[in-house]
């Protein structure tokens, strides 16, 4: 308890170890992550149906066009003014997209030659750019559609001009994308709780004995697997105040990312971010009680940060293994950690949670697995090879 | 009061120690002297209980710290060879910690803490971190650390190794008044000339055995030697010749 109560302040006291456990994992990776997910989702949202504004500079002498690109969903706004002045508007507002009207489009539309219209946009901006596409398209659907019309009346069936017709289909939605993207979430949890607690696990072990202050400490009146008890726990709460605020944040961003457009219920709301965090709990233990094993194998503080760095992949691997086999839950692999984890966790964020008996099991297991490896680390500290 | 009987470790093909033994009465100074990788530090370890022996004895006041190394605890200080401290906490949390480790808490710790900080002379940087103290600062701490639990018994291996002269005068005068407290103080070193200022009784070492011991007097008296270095050089060549 002594033991780790200091080991806690002590880690608190470092700026840089707190800098790296619990601001830049906890929050950075999940901000990242949300980030790359919304401009997924992003770019293929205004694909959709986002209302498109466009400014209609001189209307008066095509209210058709006006009405046919009301008719595809833009936002049309009319308001006059010269090539000069439309270049201002443009600079002045970002994102805006103008249609210019010359004076002779009326004449000429009547006449049934080529009217020119001119869009105004600004290239660099790829909102204004998406925009500007939205418009063409609107524009050219128009004169498509006049065009086959002027055909018709002139006896000829409009279906000469496709001489091919092309029709995509594209297999990779948007949405099965995104739910690639939120099954990474799962594995960035993970990985984000093993961070918080690696610094203190690697100062507690290798780094006190590097020290010299391990010594002092196995001449305390205390049995030497209480003292790596006290290790093992303070690293243990710092994995899991990591998981508390990687878990927070993850349910703060998810706010801002538009997932039911896809019709996915990627429900990460309070009660689940609440959920998520107990099923990670054992998770913690089992990776405080790794963590301190294998950091009190090594001789120094260097070798135990490459040691770890590896360990820390360990827990990627029966994820990566499932999702490339896709596998369903099953019993069995609720006795694997980090992949149980990783289900459930699935399951909570597609509101389609596994059966209570399959999360217990996990939580069982996991636990199971993280005392054992506690206990490990003490057998470890009654050797006297610890002393290196 | 530690007495030491037919010790013996070895570490792979080495024998590091083989067959040590002596007493360190209570009230007195014992010098455990010796070239370096003696045995010095191994007997020290085995009596302050980090590492097992595999051959012979070892109590401190009576309690045997093989078969019960916790209690035996209790009665030692230790100040180890390489006495690190923890870095990011300050003197006073580094003392206050080993503490309460040794059961002490809340007014007498924080009172115990105080007098020793005074003791030692380290009032200056009790609130600072660890982090950037110098060598001498940081030997008193670890000395702090190793009495807050008013040990009968200390063992400090080669205590003295990279202070200057002022914290070495400062270290011996603590030492002195420590005996004069009737405590049993054991140290190590290879310094023929702290040991001859300090011991009431030195133990000569060498390749893991006992070569020589008893008071000054009895040393140059057993070599015929005119100073203690003489008889050191003597008893070390002695054994060597012996091989």
């Amino acid at each position: 308890m002594i033991v780790m109560l200091k080991e806690l302040r002590e880690s608190l006291r470092d700026r840089r170890t707190l800098l790296t456990s619990l601001v830049l994992g906890p929050v950075f990776a999940p901000l990242f992550f949300i980030l790359i997910l919304k401009l997924t989702l992003a770019r293929s949202v205004t694909a959709q149906d986002e209302a498109t504004p466009v400014t209609v500079a001189n209307a008066a002498s095509a209210p058709n066009l006006v009405q046919q690109l009301r008719e595809n969903g833009l936002t049309v706004t009319l308001r006059d003014g010269t090539e000069q002045q439309i270049r201002a508007w443009i600079a002045d507002t970002d994102g805006l997209v103008v249609l210019r009207i010359p004076g002779n489009f009326g004449e000429r539309f009547a006449a049934g030659q080529p009217a020119p219209v001119v869009i105004y946009a600004d290239g660099s901006d790829s909102r204004a750019e998406r925009r500007s596409d939205r418009v063409y398209q609107a524009i050219a659907g128009y004169s498509r559609l006049i065009g086959s019309l002027r055909l018709q009346a002139r006896g000829v069936s409009p279906t000469i001009m496709h001489a091919v017709v092309v029709d995509n289909v594209d297999v990779s939605t948007p949405s099965a994308r995104a739910t690639l993207l939120l099954g990474m979430l799962s594995y960035v949890i993970l990985l984000v709780t093993l961070l918080g607690g690696i610094y203190l696990a690697i100062d507690a072990t290798a780094g006190e004995r590097e020290r010299g202050s391990l010594e002092a400490l196995l001449t305390v009146p205390a049995a030497r697997e209480q003292l790596i008890y006290g290790k093992v726990a303070a690293a243990a709460i710092m994995m899991i105040l990591a998981l508390a605020l990687v878990t927070t944040s993850i349910a703060a961003a998810l706010r801002y990312v538009p997932l039911e457009t896809f019709g996915m219920t990627a429900n990460f709301g309070p009660g689940v971010a609440l959920r998520v965090f107990l099923v990670t709990l054992p998770f913690a233990m089992i990776g405080a009680g790794l963590l301190t094993v294998v950091a009190s194998f090594t001789r120094s503080y260097k070798e135990a940060q490459s040691w770890l760095g590896v360990v820390m992949l360990v827990p990627t691997v029966p994820i990566a293994i499932a999702s490339v086999l896709s596998v369903q839950p099953t019993a069995m692999l609720m006795l694997v950690p980090s992949l149980s984890q990783h289900l459930v966790i699935q399951g909570l964020m597609r509101g389609e949670p596994l059966a209570a008996a399959w999360v217990l099991l996990s939580i069982a297991s996991s636990l199971l697995l993280g005392l054992l490896l506690g206990w490990l680390a003490g057998r470890l500290y009654r050797r006297e090879a610890i002393l290196g | 009061m530690i007495r030491v009987e037919g010790l013996g470790r070895s570490f792979g093909a080495i024998r590091a120690i083989d067959g040590v033994g002596f007493e360190a009465r209570n009230g007195r100074i014992t010098g455990l002297l010796g070239p370096n990788g003696a045995g010095k530090s191994t007997t020290l370890r085995v009596l302050y209980t980090v590492l097992r022996p595999d051959a012979g004895s070892a109590s401190v006041d009576g309690i045997d710290v093989i078969r019960d190394p916790l209690a035996a605890r209790r009665t030692i200080g230790v100040l180890p060879h390489s006495a690190g401290i923890y870095p990011q906490l300050t003197a006073r949390e580094n003392i206050a910690y080993f503490g309460a480790l040794h059961g002490l808490s809340g007014e007498p710790l924080a009172r115990r803490v105080d007098e020793l900080i005074s003791e030692l002379d380290i009032t200056d940087c009790a609130t600072r971190r660890a982090k950037g103290f110098s060598q001498g600062q940081r030997i008193k701490v670890a000395l702090a650390r190793a009495l807050v639990h008013r040990p009968q018994n200390l063992l400090l291996d080669e205590p003295s190794n990279g202070l200057d002269v002022m914290a070495t005068r400062a270290l011996r005068a603590l030492i002195l008044a420590l005996k004069a407290a009737g405590h049993c103080v054991l140290f190590s070193s290879h310094v023929m000339q702290e040991v001859a200022a300090l011991c009431d009784d030195i133990v000569i070492i060498d390749h893991g055995r006992v070569v020589a011991s008893g008071t000054p007097g009895q040393l140059l008296a057993q070599f015929g030697a005119p100073t203690l270095e003489d008889a050191f050089v003597a008893a070390i060549g002695d054994a060597r010749g012996l091989e």
